[in-house]
């Protein structure tokens, strides 16, 4: 590894977090304008244009609060889990792709800041830490509803953990690699992988639902019964440490969609054709050059579909009311579990058969 | 000999397992923990509280508490007038502050043997129908709220918000309204009030549509509503509960049509009745019982139309007079002067007048000696009914169904604490 691949890597890093909280920002105006749309409110509106500068508003407010802890809890964990909450997210974003590989001076740099064989392992390995900062937080905090909060959370998380890993399996049966750039080619040269697998895709999508604890899922918050759960005793930075976390996991589950299921950051099968022409117009000569300009087009579709699935996912939760803790279980052991187990099976005839005869 | 730290926590433990403080202090560490939901909760809505011990969701025991909104109510009737007692009527269900007034109005009349006019009658109902709905909105909303769906309670907010601005444009308050006054109203309806009602008749309908579209066949409302809180025929009778709650398991009983007050003999509705008793019938209930008040509503304001008679009911006992009359004629100031300072003379009796609320059958009793006061005044209130065959109800249920049912009670604390 040389100089220019360590100094890309740590522009990436930087340029993610800087992309993700301002889109994390955006995301929740956009969450408050779309509900406010949906129920026939107007939301936020005073500050900036479109009360765009709201979470900044918020923001400011956040830092200024004092920072509470309550007596009785465990501070050590009370503390380490706001930070966790936010990291874990983060982590998982690592290893996803968002374009292909950039040149730069001869250099192949990768759109992603850590190029595993095994990409999407780790951030399966990641989401399912996403389960201990919930569970560390309701613990620590020493209160009742907290502790149930946090109970909910534990065996919800785990239940949709399998069954989205055994969609996730049945999708790496059909594309028959771990690298997800490899995922995104096979997708753009045949078709979307919701199309071979839509069992996959649903599940996983509704997985995804109750892993972020996103409204027809969201028990362990469950503001009605349980008060606000997990982070019921966090104030200030650390309620919006926990606020921002769920924003982070579904910017990441909405890449992780798109990337699976929606062809990632080819727009649209065959459309990279297109996207050649249109850099083909500005006549340049260099191929790198126009390969850099064609991955342009590649980060562009790839945040179109993550806007499409963040609006997806605040257009379902203000739509459904919240299930009930032990249907959500059922649901997902008795229904999700056995019909994501055939469908390992039913793909692994598929693709044996069709598609690598 | 000194103890040692050791012995003395030993010690501490063997006594207070003994004592009755030692199922507290280990509540955290034991599974039967003991939960708090209220008297501030998100769900209550109101000040009450429910004691539950839990093991894990499932609620095995509960104790209720109630009395947090207690402002005696019932005593301060017997120091104060006839009159003054009216703003405390807004207070009890402060949802549908109008039957309240009105139903008091009502039982003060029938002590005093008077008969209301025709215009003032049809006043009268409006208003008992536009607070049913509005009632049954805030019921629903808030129980689909409590359940996650918050779409529904904005969606429905709003058109309880045109409801109080029509009850604005009557009697110039929205919440509390002290608008009826024995013998008559406190001021005529203005004339916008046919238009914006015949506008509300048309367009609240179709939210109602709406929210049914959202909700009636959604998977996952009927799935955390249907069975849930079930409350047999024999029950309901049984823990005298009334209105919403009694027909939604089965009896068919309104006071409406079998106790026929007012006109309600002679205006066209039905009486909504559901089988099952749970919280989806609940739900279904009160649906189609702002329905059927919209039927009502519209045959009321045809009818009010037509009977330009005078608002107030000829009787010098308990007229009050135009405040420009007051200013300009000395024997009416001075009957005006009377009426508020001393109080109507109430003959020496006593009467019980129920109307159907939004939640039940509201009633007050008052026994009268005579002078301006009542000596006794009780008031029936739903919620308190209701409120008490919750306690059995919610045992062996999950939290998340406990809140749904407390919500399909529509358990109001002011009018429960009275």
């Amino acid at each position: 590894m040389d100089l220019i691949n360590i100094v890309a890597t740590l522009i990436k890093i930087i340029l993610l977090f800087a992309i993700s909280l301002t889109a994390v920002a955006f995301c929740t105006w956009l969450e408050r304008r779309g509900a406010a749309w949906i129920q026939g409110r107007r939301g936020p509106c005073r500050v900036g244009p479109f009360g765009l500068l709201q979470p900044v508003a918020d923001g400011i407010k956040f830092f200024f609060k004092e920072s509470f802890v309550p007596e009785k809890s465990n501070k050590f964990f009370y503390l380490a889990a706001p930070i966790l909450t936010l990291t874990i997210p983060f982590l998982a974003m690592v290893s996803i792709p968002f374009a292909e590989n950039l040149y730069i001076l001869n250099h192949e740099i990768p759109m992603r800041i850590a190029r595993f064989d095994s990409g999407i392992l780790l951030v399966i390995a990641f989401t399912g830490l996403e389960v201990y900062p919930v569970m560390i937080g309701g613990w620590a905090s020493n209160n009742k509803f907290s502790v149930l909060g946090s109970l909910r959370a534990a065996s919800q998380m785990i239940a949709y953990e399998i069954s989205m890993g055994l969609a996730l399996l049945s999708m790496i049966l059909v594309y028959g690699t771990f690298d997800m750039n490899e995922m995104v080619r096979f997708q753009e040269k045949w078709m979307w992988g919701c199309f071979i697998n839509p069992i996959a895709a649903l599940i996983f999508w509704f997985s995804i639902f109750a892993e972020t604890n996103r409204l027809p899922c969201d028990i362990p918050e469950g503001e009605s019964e349980i008060v606000a759960g997990y982070h019921l005793e966090y104030g200030a930075m650390k309620f919006a440490l926990f606020f921002m976390s769920e924003y982070v996991a579904m910017i990441m589950a909405s890449a992780l969609i798109a990337t699976l299921f929606f062809g990632g950051y080819s727009l649209l099968p065959g459309f990279s054709l297109v996207e050649k022409g249109i850099v083909a117009l500005f006549s340049i000569r260099s191929e790198i050059v126009n390969h850099n300009l064609f991955i342009i087009f590649q980060l562009l579709s790839i945040f179109l579909k993550i806007a499409f699935f963040m609006f997806v996912f605040i257009w379902v939760r203000w739509t459904l009311p919240r299930f009930r803790f032990d249907q959500l279980m059922d649901l997902g052991w008795k229904i999700l579990f056995p019909l994501a187990l055939a469908n390992v099976l039913l793909m692994g005839i598929v693709s044996y058969f069709f598609i690598y005869r | 000999m000194k103890k040692t730290i050791k012995e003395t926590i030993k010690e501490t433990i063997k006594e207070s397992k003994n004592s009755v403080d030692y199922k507290n202090i280990t509540d955290f560490y034991n599974p039967n923990i003991l939960i708090n939901i209220g008297p501030s909760h998100p769900a209550t809505h109101g000040t009450l509280r429910l004691m539950c011990q839990l093991n894990g969701e499932v609620i095995e025991d509960t104790k209720f508490e109630i009395g947090y909104l207690h402002r005696g109510k019932e005593k301060l009737g017997e120091v104060k007038t006839y009159h003054q007692w009216f703003v405390y009527t807004d207070r009890l269900n402060y949802c549908s502050a109008l039957i309240n007034n009105i139903a008091y109005a009502m039982t003060v009349e029938n002590l005093l043997e008077i008969s209301i006019t025709a215009r003032c009658m049809w006043i009268r109902m409006i208003c008992m129908e536009l607070s049913r709905i509005i009632d049954h909105i805030i019921c629903v909303a808030i129980n689909a709220l409590d359940m996650g769906a918050l779409t529904i309670f904005w969606h429905l907010y709003r058109w309880r918000e045109e409801a109080y601005t029509m009850i604005e444009g009557m009697c110039g308050m929205r919440l509390t309204t002290t608008y009826a006054r024995i013998g008559g109203m406190f001021y005529d309806v203005p004339e916008d009030l046919h238009d914006n009602l015949k506008k509300f008749c048309e367009r609240f309908p179709k939210a109602l549509d709406e929210m049914e579209t959202l909700l009636t066949t959604n998977r996952i409302w009927i799935d955390r509503t249907k069975g849930v809180g079930r409350l047999s025929k024999e029950d309901a009778i049984k823990y005298s509960t009334s209105g919403p709650v009694l027909r939604a398991s089965g009896v068919d009983f309104d006071l409406r049509r079998d106790r026929p007050y007012y006109a309600y003999a002679d205006i066209d509705f039905d009486v909504v009745v559901a089988n099952n008793g749970d919280v989806y019938d609940r739900y279904l209930v009160r649906t189609e019982e702002m329905r059927q008040s919209i039927r009502i509503l519209k045959q009321c304001s045809k009818h009010l139309q037509s009977a330009n008679g005078p608002l107030w009911v000829d009787d010098r006992r308990v007229f009050i007079p135009d405040k420009i009359d007051v200013y300009t004629k000395m024997e009416v100031m001075i009957h005006h002067f009377k009426i508020f300072m001393e109080g109507i003379d109430v003959p020496p009796g006593e009467n019980y007048t129920a109307v159907e609320g939004p939640n039940g059958e509201v009633g007050f009793y008052i026994v009268s000696r005579g002078g301006p006061k009542a000596w006794r005044l009780r008031i029936k209130a739903p919620s308190f009914l209701h409120f008490q065959m919750m306690e059995n109800t919610i045992k062996g249920v999950k939290i998340p169904d406990a809140i749904s049912i407390l919500g399909s009670l529509n358990i109001i604390a002011g009018e429960l604490d009275r």
